[in-house]
Protein backbone atom coordinates (compact mmCIF):
# COMPACT_ATOMS: atom_id res chain seq x y z
CA UNK A 1 0.00 0.00 0.00
CA UNK A 2 2.67 2.49 -1.08
CA UNK A 3 2.18 5.92 -2.62
CA UNK A 4 4.72 8.24 -4.18
CA UNK A 5 2.75 11.48 -4.26
CA UNK A 6 -0.43 13.17 -3.15
CA UNK A 7 -2.53 12.09 -6.10
CA UNK A 8 -1.63 8.42 -5.56
CA UNK A 9 -2.51 8.79 -1.89
CA UNK A 10 -5.92 10.30 -2.71
CA UNK A 11 -6.50 7.59 -5.33
CA UNK A 12 -5.80 4.92 -2.69
CA UNK A 13 -8.21 6.64 -0.29
CA UNK A 14 -10.93 6.66 -2.97
CA UNK A 15 -10.34 3.04 -4.03
CA UNK A 16 -10.29 1.63 -0.51
CA UNK A 17 -12.62 4.05 1.24
CA UNK A 18 -9.98 4.38 3.94
CA UNK A 19 -8.83 7.63 5.53
CA UNK A 20 -5.26 8.90 5.03
CA UNK A 21 -4.28 7.78 8.55
CA UNK A 22 -5.17 4.16 7.84
CA UNK A 23 -3.34 4.11 4.50
CA UNK A 24 -0.23 5.54 6.17
CA UNK A 25 -0.40 3.01 8.99
CA UNK A 26 -0.62 0.12 6.51
CA UNK A 27 2.26 1.54 4.48
CA UNK A 28 4.39 1.62 7.61
CA UNK A 29 3.49 -1.97 8.50
CA UNK A 30 4.57 -3.11 5.03
CA UNK A 31 7.74 -1.02 5.03
CA UNK A 32 8.94 -2.03 8.49
CA UNK A 33 7.56 -5.55 8.62
CA UNK A 34 6.08 -4.65 12.00
CA UNK A 35 2.63 -5.82 13.10
CA UNK A 36 -0.01 -3.18 13.80
CA UNK A 37 0.73 -3.39 17.54
CA UNK A 38 4.36 -2.50 17.01
CA UNK A 39 3.55 0.57 14.93
CA UNK A 40 0.88 1.65 17.42
CA UNK A 41 3.33 1.35 20.31
CA UNK A 42 5.82 3.62 18.55
CA UNK A 43 3.13 6.17 17.66
CA UNK A 44 1.92 6.07 21.26
CA UNK A 45 5.45 6.78 22.47
CA UNK A 46 5.80 9.75 20.11
CA UNK A 47 2.46 11.10 21.33
CA UNK A 48 3.50 10.74 24.97
CA UNK A 49 6.75 12.65 24.36
CA UNK A 50 4.84 15.37 22.51
CA UNK A 51 2.38 15.61 25.40
CA UNK A 52 5.15 15.95 28.00
CA UNK A 53 7.11 18.51 25.98
CA UNK A 54 3.99 20.63 25.40
CA UNK A 55 3.11 20.76 29.09
CA UNK A 56 6.40 20.55 30.99
CA UNK A 57 7.39 24.24 30.60
CA UNK A 58 4.07 25.26 32.19
CA UNK A 59 5.06 23.43 35.37
CA UNK A 60 8.62 24.62 35.78
CA UNK A 61 11.00 27.22 34.48
CA UNK A 62 13.25 26.12 31.66
CA UNK A 63 16.50 27.70 30.52
CA UNK A 64 17.68 27.37 26.96
CA UNK A 65 21.25 26.56 26.02
CA UNK A 66 21.67 29.78 24.08
CA UNK A 67 19.76 31.95 26.55
CA UNK A 68 17.51 33.59 23.95
CA UNK A 69 14.23 31.97 25.00
CA UNK A 70 12.54 30.57 28.09
CA UNK A 71 9.31 31.19 29.99
CA UNK A 72 7.17 32.20 26.99
CA UNK A 73 4.64 29.39 27.42
CA UNK A 74 4.11 30.25 31.08
CA UNK A 75 3.51 33.90 30.19
CA UNK A 76 0.89 32.89 27.65
CA UNK A 77 -0.83 30.62 30.12
CA UNK A 78 -0.79 33.29 32.82
CA UNK A 79 -2.19 35.80 30.33
CA UNK A 80 -4.92 33.40 29.40
CA UNK A 81 -5.84 32.82 33.05
CA UNK A 82 -5.96 36.53 33.77
CA UNK A 83 -8.40 36.98 30.91
CA UNK A 84 -6.34 38.18 27.92
CA UNK A 85 -9.18 38.26 25.39
CA UNK A 86 -7.70 38.42 21.91
CA UNK A 87 -7.08 34.93 20.58
CA UNK A 88 -9.68 32.79 22.26
CA UNK A 89 -9.07 29.41 23.79
CA UNK A 90 -8.03 27.15 20.90
CA UNK A 91 -5.52 29.53 19.39
CA UNK A 92 -4.11 30.50 22.77
CA UNK A 93 -3.55 26.85 23.63
CA UNK A 94 -2.03 26.09 20.23
CA UNK A 95 0.54 28.88 20.47
CA UNK A 96 1.25 28.12 24.13
CA UNK A 97 2.06 24.47 23.47
CA UNK A 98 3.94 25.18 20.26
CA UNK A 99 6.21 27.62 22.09
CA UNK A 100 6.52 25.28 25.08
CA UNK A 101 7.93 22.47 22.94
CA UNK A 102 10.59 24.81 21.53
CA UNK A 103 11.56 25.75 25.09
CA UNK A 104 12.04 22.09 25.93
CA UNK A 105 13.98 21.57 22.71
CA UNK A 106 16.27 24.52 23.34
CA UNK A 107 17.09 23.26 26.85
CA UNK A 108 18.26 19.84 25.60
CA UNK A 109 14.97 18.29 26.65
CA UNK A 110 13.25 15.37 24.93
CA UNK A 111 11.12 16.16 21.87
CA UNK A 112 9.85 14.46 18.73
CA UNK A 113 11.27 16.00 15.57
CA UNK A 114 8.13 16.49 13.46
CA UNK A 115 9.45 16.77 10.84
CA UNK A 116 12.47 18.54 12.40
CA UNK A 117 13.57 19.69 15.85
CA UNK A 118 13.26 23.34 14.80
CA UNK A 119 9.61 22.81 13.83
CA UNK A 120 8.77 20.33 16.59
CA UNK A 121 6.22 22.59 18.30
CA UNK A 122 3.70 22.96 15.49
CA UNK A 123 2.10 19.53 15.53
CA UNK A 124 1.86 19.13 19.34
CA UNK A 125 0.50 22.69 19.52
CA UNK A 126 -2.38 21.82 17.22
CA UNK A 127 -2.98 18.29 18.56
CA UNK A 128 -3.16 19.16 22.25
CA UNK A 129 -5.10 22.40 21.76
CA UNK A 130 -7.79 20.45 19.89
CA UNK A 131 -7.68 17.53 22.32
CA UNK A 132 -8.26 19.76 25.33
CA UNK A 133 -10.75 22.03 23.64
CA UNK A 134 -12.96 19.28 22.24
CA UNK A 135 -12.22 16.43 24.67
CA UNK A 136 -10.81 14.21 21.90
CA UNK A 137 -9.32 10.92 23.06
CA UNK A 138 -5.95 9.43 22.25
CA UNK A 139 -7.43 7.36 19.40
CA UNK A 140 -8.26 10.54 17.50
CA UNK A 141 -4.86 12.06 18.18
CA UNK A 142 -3.15 8.94 16.87
CA UNK A 143 -5.08 9.31 13.63
CA UNK A 144 -3.83 12.86 13.46
CA UNK A 145 -0.24 11.68 13.80
CA UNK A 146 -0.59 9.14 10.99
CA UNK A 147 -2.16 11.73 8.71
CA UNK A 148 0.53 14.27 9.57
CA UNK A 149 3.08 11.55 8.89
CA UNK A 150 1.64 10.96 5.40
CA UNK A 151 1.83 14.65 4.49
CA UNK A 152 5.34 14.95 5.95
CA UNK A 153 6.55 11.82 4.17
CA UNK A 154 5.41 13.23 0.82
CA UNK A 155 7.15 16.54 1.48
CA UNK A 156 10.31 14.80 2.65
CA UNK A 157 10.26 12.60 -0.45
CA UNK A 158 9.20 15.08 -3.13
CA UNK A 159 10.20 18.48 -1.74
CA UNK A 160 12.32 19.17 1.35
CA UNK A 161 11.94 19.47 5.11
CA UNK A 162 15.40 20.92 5.62
CA UNK A 163 15.98 24.56 6.52
CA UNK A 164 19.49 24.36 5.08
CA UNK A 165 18.05 23.15 1.77
CA UNK A 166 14.87 25.16 1.42
CA UNK A 167 14.46 27.59 4.32
CA UNK A 168 11.94 27.73 7.15
CA UNK A 169 9.08 27.19 4.70
CA UNK A 170 10.40 23.62 4.46
CA UNK A 171 10.51 23.17 8.23
CA UNK A 172 7.71 25.17 9.88
CA UNK A 173 5.86 25.28 6.52
CA UNK A 174 5.93 21.49 6.25
CA UNK A 175 5.03 21.05 9.92
CA UNK A 176 2.11 23.40 9.42
CA UNK A 177 0.92 21.45 6.37
CA UNK A 178 1.17 18.23 8.36
CA UNK A 179 -0.79 19.69 11.27
CA UNK A 180 -3.41 21.16 8.93
CA UNK A 181 -4.01 17.77 7.30
CA UNK A 182 -4.10 16.13 10.73
CA UNK A 183 -6.64 18.63 12.09
CA UNK A 184 -8.95 18.04 9.12
CA UNK A 185 -8.95 14.27 9.50
CA UNK A 186 -9.36 14.47 13.29
CA UNK A 187 -12.34 16.78 12.81
CA UNK A 188 -13.95 14.30 10.42
CA UNK A 189 -13.04 15.91 7.11
CA UNK A 190 -12.33 14.02 3.88
CA UNK A 191 -8.87 13.08 2.52
CA UNK A 192 -9.34 15.70 -0.22
CA UNK A 193 -10.01 18.35 2.40
CA UNK A 194 -6.99 17.27 4.42
CA UNK A 195 -4.66 17.61 1.43
CA UNK A 196 -6.24 20.92 0.45
CA UNK A 197 -5.60 22.25 3.97
CA UNK A 198 -1.97 21.13 3.65
CA UNK A 199 -1.67 23.04 0.37
CA UNK A 200 -3.06 26.21 1.93
CA UNK A 201 -0.71 25.92 4.89
CA UNK A 202 2.30 25.56 2.60
CA UNK A 203 1.32 28.42 0.36
CA UNK A 204 0.81 30.83 3.27
CA UNK A 205 4.34 30.26 4.52
CA UNK A 206 5.94 30.10 1.08
CA UNK A 207 9.24 31.93 0.99
CA UNK A 208 9.76 31.92 4.74
CA UNK A 209 13.49 32.15 5.35
CA UNK A 210 15.56 30.23 7.89
CA UNK A 211 17.57 32.84 9.80
CA UNK A 212 18.27 31.56 13.31
CA UNK A 213 19.97 34.10 15.54
CA UNK A 214 23.42 32.83 16.40
CA UNK A 215 22.63 29.69 14.42
CA UNK A 216 20.63 28.49 17.42
CA UNK A 217 17.23 26.80 17.30
CA UNK A 218 15.64 29.48 19.48
CA UNK A 219 14.70 32.81 17.89
CA UNK A 220 12.82 33.38 15.60
CA UNK A 221 12.15 29.61 15.47
CA UNK A 222 9.99 29.49 18.57
CA UNK A 223 7.65 32.26 17.43
CA UNK A 224 7.37 30.73 13.98
CA UNK A 225 6.23 27.48 15.51
CA UNK A 226 3.35 29.41 17.08
CA UNK A 227 2.60 30.95 13.67
CA UNK A 228 2.78 27.53 12.01
CA UNK A 229 0.30 26.06 14.48
CA UNK A 230 -2.23 28.84 13.99
CA UNK A 231 -1.73 28.72 10.22
CA UNK A 232 -2.61 25.02 10.36
CA UNK A 233 -5.85 25.78 12.20
CA UNK A 234 -6.79 28.51 9.72
CA UNK A 235 -6.35 26.17 6.78
CA UNK A 236 -8.10 23.26 8.43
CA UNK A 237 -11.09 25.46 9.22
CA UNK A 238 -11.18 26.72 5.64
CA UNK A 239 -10.96 23.22 4.17
CA UNK A 240 -13.66 21.87 6.48
CA UNK A 241 -15.89 24.77 5.46
CA UNK A 242 -15.53 23.63 1.86
CA UNK A 243 -12.92 26.08 0.59
CA UNK A 244 -10.68 24.30 -1.92
CA UNK A 245 -7.17 25.36 -2.83
CA UNK A 246 -6.64 25.76 -6.58
CA UNK A 247 -3.20 24.20 -6.61
CA UNK A 248 -2.98 20.41 -6.16
CA UNK A 249 -0.74 19.10 -3.38
CA UNK A 250 1.98 17.68 -5.63
CA UNK A 251 2.34 20.94 -7.53
CA UNK A 252 2.49 22.86 -4.27
CA UNK A 253 5.25 20.59 -2.96
CA UNK A 254 7.23 21.29 -6.13
CA UNK A 255 6.54 25.02 -5.82
CA UNK A 256 7.88 25.02 -2.27
CA UNK A 257 11.01 23.17 -3.35
CA UNK A 258 11.57 25.55 -6.27
CA UNK A 259 11.21 28.60 -4.04
CA UNK A 260 13.65 26.99 -1.62
CA UNK A 261 16.16 26.42 -4.39
CA UNK A 262 16.01 30.03 -5.46
CA UNK A 263 16.62 31.32 -1.94
CA UNK A 264 20.15 32.54 -1.33
CA UNK A 265 22.49 30.61 0.97
CA UNK A 266 22.38 33.46 3.50
CA UNK A 267 18.70 32.75 4.17
CA UNK A 268 18.98 28.99 4.58
CA UNK A 269 20.10 28.21 8.13
CA UNK A 270 23.55 29.73 7.68
CA UNK A 271 22.84 32.49 10.26
CA UNK A 272 24.28 34.93 7.71
CA UNK A 273 21.08 36.78 6.85
CA UNK A 274 17.60 37.81 7.95
CA UNK A 275 16.96 38.16 11.69
CA UNK A 276 20.38 36.68 12.41
CA UNK A 277 22.02 39.86 11.16
CA UNK A 278 19.96 42.35 13.16
CA UNK A 279 22.66 44.25 15.11
CA UNK A 280 20.93 44.13 18.49
CA UNK A 281 20.75 40.36 18.56
CA UNK A 282 24.23 39.69 17.18
CA UNK A 283 25.81 40.96 20.38
CA UNK A 284 23.44 38.90 22.54
CA UNK A 285 24.75 35.61 21.26
CA UNK A 286 28.46 36.34 21.13
CA UNK A 287 29.05 34.02 24.07
CA UNK A 288 27.53 30.91 22.55
CA UNK A 289 28.52 31.64 19.01
CA UNK A 290 32.14 32.39 18.23
CA UNK A 291 31.41 33.68 14.74
CA UNK A 292 29.32 36.61 15.92
CA UNK B 1 9.02 1.65 -1.63
CA UNK B 2 11.47 4.33 -0.62
CA UNK B 3 12.98 3.88 2.79
CA UNK B 4 11.27 6.91 4.34
CA UNK B 5 9.40 5.62 7.38
CA UNK B 6 6.58 7.24 9.31
CA UNK B 7 9.08 7.53 12.14
CA UNK B 8 11.55 9.45 10.01
CA UNK B 9 8.79 12.08 9.75
CA UNK B 10 7.27 11.78 13.23
CA UNK B 11 10.71 11.38 14.76
CA UNK B 12 13.39 10.83 15.67
CA UNK B 13 12.60 11.09 19.36
CA UNK B 14 15.54 13.16 20.44
CA UNK B 15 17.16 15.40 22.98
CA UNK B 16 17.19 18.88 21.44
CA UNK B 17 17.88 21.37 20.18
CA UNK B 18 19.05 20.36 16.70
CA UNK B 19 18.67 17.21 14.63
CA UNK B 20 21.95 17.92 12.84
CA UNK B 21 24.01 19.49 15.64
CA UNK B 22 22.71 17.42 18.55
CA UNK B 23 21.02 14.16 17.45
CA UNK B 24 23.44 13.74 14.53
CA UNK B 25 26.40 14.29 16.86
CA UNK B 26 25.08 11.60 19.22
CA UNK B 27 24.62 9.15 16.34
CA UNK B 28 28.09 9.57 14.88
CA UNK B 29 29.69 9.15 18.30
CA UNK B 30 27.58 6.06 18.97
CA UNK B 31 28.88 4.59 15.71
CA UNK B 32 32.46 5.39 16.72
CA UNK B 33 31.86 3.66 20.06
CA UNK B 34 30.45 0.58 18.35
CA UNK B 35 33.42 0.39 15.98
CA UNK B 36 35.85 0.78 18.88
CA UNK B 37 34.28 -1.78 21.17
CA UNK B 38 33.03 -4.36 18.64
CA UNK B 39 31.06 -6.96 20.62
CA UNK B 40 32.74 -7.48 23.96
CA UNK B 41 34.96 -5.33 26.09
CA UNK B 42 37.16 -6.18 29.03
CA UNK B 43 38.26 -3.65 31.63
CA UNK B 44 41.61 -3.20 29.89
CA UNK B 45 39.93 -2.43 26.58
CA UNK B 46 37.81 0.43 27.90
CA UNK B 47 38.29 3.88 26.48
CA UNK B 48 40.84 6.01 28.29
CA UNK B 49 40.38 9.26 26.44
CA UNK B 50 38.69 10.79 23.43
CA UNK B 51 40.00 13.84 21.61
CA UNK B 52 37.30 15.57 19.60
CA UNK B 53 37.92 18.10 16.84
CA UNK B 54 34.99 20.18 15.61
CA UNK B 55 34.85 21.82 12.18
CA UNK B 56 32.72 24.44 10.42
CA UNK B 57 29.30 25.09 11.89
CA UNK B 58 29.96 22.49 14.60
CA UNK B 59 32.96 24.54 15.75
CA UNK B 60 31.06 27.84 15.64
CA UNK B 61 27.79 26.89 17.33
CA UNK B 62 28.57 23.80 19.41
CA UNK B 63 27.90 25.44 22.78
CA UNK B 64 24.37 26.57 22.00
CA UNK B 65 23.54 23.24 20.40
CA UNK B 66 25.13 21.08 23.07
CA UNK B 67 27.17 19.38 20.33
CA UNK B 68 29.99 18.70 22.81
CA UNK B 69 27.65 16.97 25.29
CA UNK B 70 26.01 15.10 22.42
CA UNK B 71 29.32 13.74 21.10
CA UNK B 72 30.45 12.73 24.57
CA UNK B 73 27.03 11.21 25.28
CA UNK B 74 27.23 9.07 22.14
CA UNK B 75 30.73 7.93 23.08
CA UNK B 76 29.29 6.91 26.49
CA UNK B 77 26.65 4.84 24.69
CA UNK B 78 23.62 7.12 25.15
CA UNK B 79 20.97 7.04 22.41
CA UNK B 80 19.63 10.23 20.79
CA UNK B 81 16.61 10.27 23.16
CA UNK B 82 18.59 9.67 26.36
CA UNK B 83 18.27 12.64 28.72
CA UNK B 84 21.62 11.74 30.32
CA UNK B 85 23.17 13.51 27.30
CA UNK B 86 22.61 16.81 29.13
CA UNK B 87 24.94 15.67 31.89
CA UNK B 88 27.42 13.84 29.69
CA UNK B 89 30.37 15.69 31.23
CA UNK B 90 29.62 14.40 34.71
CA UNK B 91 28.90 10.86 33.44
CA UNK B 92 32.28 10.89 31.66
CA UNK B 93 33.88 12.02 34.94
CA UNK B 94 32.24 9.14 36.80
CA UNK B 95 33.57 6.65 34.25
CA UNK B 96 37.02 8.19 34.39
CA UNK B 97 36.92 9.00 30.68
CA UNK B 98 39.18 11.89 29.70
CA UNK B 99 38.19 14.13 26.84
CA UNK B 100 39.29 17.25 25.00
CA UNK B 101 37.54 19.46 22.45
CA UNK B 102 39.49 21.33 19.80
CA UNK B 103 37.98 23.80 17.36
CA UNK B 104 39.40 23.74 13.86
CA UNK B 105 39.41 26.61 11.37
CA UNK B 106 39.89 24.24 8.45
CA UNK B 107 37.50 25.12 5.64
CA UNK B 108 37.91 22.14 3.35
CA UNK B 109 35.46 19.85 5.16
CA UNK B 110 31.68 19.45 5.35
CA UNK B 111 30.40 22.14 7.77
CA UNK B 112 29.04 19.63 10.27
CA UNK B 113 32.10 17.47 10.79
CA UNK B 114 33.64 16.04 13.94
CA UNK B 115 36.76 13.93 14.41
CA UNK B 116 36.88 11.46 17.28
CA UNK B 117 40.31 10.18 18.23
CA UNK B 118 39.78 7.38 20.73
CA UNK B 119 42.51 5.87 22.91
CA UNK B 120 41.88 2.70 24.91
CA UNK B 121 43.34 1.80 28.30
CA UNK B 122 45.25 -0.91 26.47
CA UNK B 123 46.77 1.69 24.13
CA UNK B 124 44.48 0.86 21.22
CA UNK B 125 43.76 3.79 18.87
CA UNK B 126 40.81 4.51 16.62
CA UNK B 127 40.28 7.63 14.58
CA UNK B 128 36.76 8.25 13.26
CA UNK B 129 35.54 11.22 11.24
CA UNK B 130 31.77 11.70 11.30
CA UNK B 131 29.63 14.03 9.20
CA UNK B 132 26.12 15.11 10.18
CA UNK B 133 24.03 15.33 7.01
CA UNK B 134 20.91 16.96 8.49
CA UNK B 135 17.69 15.59 9.99
CA UNK B 136 19.74 13.36 12.30
CA UNK B 137 21.30 11.42 9.40
CA UNK B 138 25.04 10.85 9.60
CA UNK B 139 27.86 9.17 7.78
CA UNK B 140 31.33 8.01 8.70
CA UNK B 141 33.85 9.60 6.33
CA UNK B 142 37.17 8.37 7.70
CA UNK B 143 38.45 5.40 9.69
CA UNK B 144 42.03 5.78 10.86
CA UNK B 145 43.93 6.99 7.76
CA UNK B 146 41.42 5.81 5.19
CA UNK B 147 38.55 7.73 3.62
CA UNK B 148 35.36 5.65 3.85
CA UNK B 149 31.65 6.28 3.32
CA UNK B 150 28.89 4.48 5.20
CA UNK B 151 25.94 5.41 7.39
CA UNK B 152 25.45 2.56 9.85
CA UNK B 153 21.73 2.52 8.94
CA UNK B 154 22.08 -0.96 7.49
CA UNK B 155 23.58 -4.00 9.14
CA UNK B 156 27.21 -3.20 8.41
CA UNK B 157 30.36 -5.28 8.29
CA UNK B 158 33.74 -3.53 8.35
CA UNK B 159 36.74 -5.62 7.36
CA UNK B 160 40.25 -4.33 7.91
CA UNK B 161 42.63 -5.95 5.45
CA UNK B 162 45.73 -5.69 3.32
CA UNK B 163 44.85 -4.78 -0.24
CA UNK B 164 45.61 -8.20 -1.79
CA UNK B 165 44.12 -10.32 -4.51
CA UNK B 166 41.32 -12.66 -3.46
CA UNK B 167 40.36 -10.92 -0.23
CA UNK B 168 37.11 -9.50 -1.62
CA UNK B 169 36.23 -12.91 -3.12
CA UNK B 170 36.86 -14.54 0.27
CA UNK B 171 34.55 -12.02 2.00
CA UNK B 172 31.72 -12.44 -0.51
CA UNK B 173 32.02 -16.24 -0.34
CA UNK B 174 31.74 -16.19 3.47
CA UNK B 175 28.71 -13.90 3.23
CA UNK B 176 27.03 -16.04 0.62
CA UNK B 177 27.77 -19.22 2.67
CA UNK B 178 25.86 -17.59 5.53
CA UNK B 179 23.00 -16.62 3.23
CA UNK B 180 23.60 -12.86 3.46
CA UNK B 181 22.30 -10.75 0.61
CA UNK B 182 24.68 -7.81 0.04
CA UNK B 183 22.97 -4.43 -0.48
CA UNK B 184 26.21 -2.45 -0.89
CA UNK B 185 29.86 -3.45 -0.82
CA UNK B 186 32.80 -1.14 -1.27
CA UNK B 187 36.54 -1.33 -0.80
CA UNK B 188 38.34 1.77 0.46
CA UNK B 189 42.12 1.91 0.37
CA UNK B 190 44.96 4.35 0.77
CA UNK B 191 47.14 2.99 -1.98
CA UNK B 192 47.64 -0.23 -3.89
CA UNK B 193 48.77 -3.10 -1.69
CA UNK B 194 48.42 -1.10 1.54
CA UNK B 195 45.83 -1.25 4.29
CA UNK B 196 42.21 -1.17 3.15
CA UNK B 197 38.69 -1.45 4.49
CA UNK B 198 35.87 -3.40 2.94
CA UNK B 199 32.47 -2.15 4.03
CA UNK B 200 29.48 -4.42 3.41
CA UNK B 201 25.93 -3.28 4.07
CA UNK B 202 22.95 -5.60 4.10
CA UNK B 203 19.20 -5.12 4.53
CA UNK B 204 18.90 -8.11 6.82
CA UNK B 205 20.92 -8.63 9.96
CA UNK B 206 24.38 -10.02 9.16
CA UNK B 207 24.96 -13.00 11.52
CA UNK B 208 27.90 -12.91 13.91
CA UNK B 209 29.11 -16.31 12.71
CA UNK B 210 30.14 -14.78 9.40
CA UNK B 211 33.00 -12.91 11.07
CA UNK B 212 34.77 -16.15 12.11
CA UNK B 213 35.01 -17.39 8.55
CA UNK B 214 36.16 -14.02 7.24
CA UNK B 215 38.97 -13.82 9.82
CA UNK B 216 40.51 -17.04 8.48
CA UNK B 217 42.06 -15.22 5.51
CA UNK B 218 45.67 -14.26 6.36
CA UNK B 219 45.35 -10.83 4.76
CA UNK B 220 42.47 -9.88 7.04
CA UNK B 221 43.43 -8.16 10.28
CA UNK B 222 40.12 -7.38 11.85
CA UNK B 223 36.34 -7.69 11.38
CA UNK B 224 33.73 -5.46 12.97
CA UNK B 225 29.98 -5.99 12.81
CA UNK B 226 27.70 -3.00 13.46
Amino acid sequence: MDFKNGSELLYLCRETGLPISEIMKRREMELSGMAEDGVEIRIGKALAIMDASAHEPLEREIHSMGGLIGGEARKLEAGSKSGLPLCGSVITKAITYAMAVLEVNASMGLIVAAPTAGSSGVLPGVLFALKEEYGWGEEILRKGLYTAGAVGYLLMRNASVSGAQAGCQAEVGSASAMAAGAAVEMAGGTPDQAMSAAVGALSNLLGLVCDPIGGLVETPCQNRNAAGAVNALINAQQALAGIRQRIPFDEMAQVMLNVGRSMPFELKESALGGCALAPSVCSMVSDCCSRL
Amino acid sequence: MTGISLFDVIGPNMVGPSSSHTAGAVSMALLARKIFYKEEKTKEQLMKRVDFTLYGSFAKTYKGHGTDRALLGGILGFATDDLRIRDAFSYAGKEGLEYTFTLSEEKDVHPNTADMDITGKDGRHLFVRGISLGGGKVKIARLNQIEVDFTGEYSTLIVSQTDKQGVAAHITKCLSDCGVNIAFMRIFREEKGARAYTVVESDEKIPKTVTEGIKENPHIMDVTLL
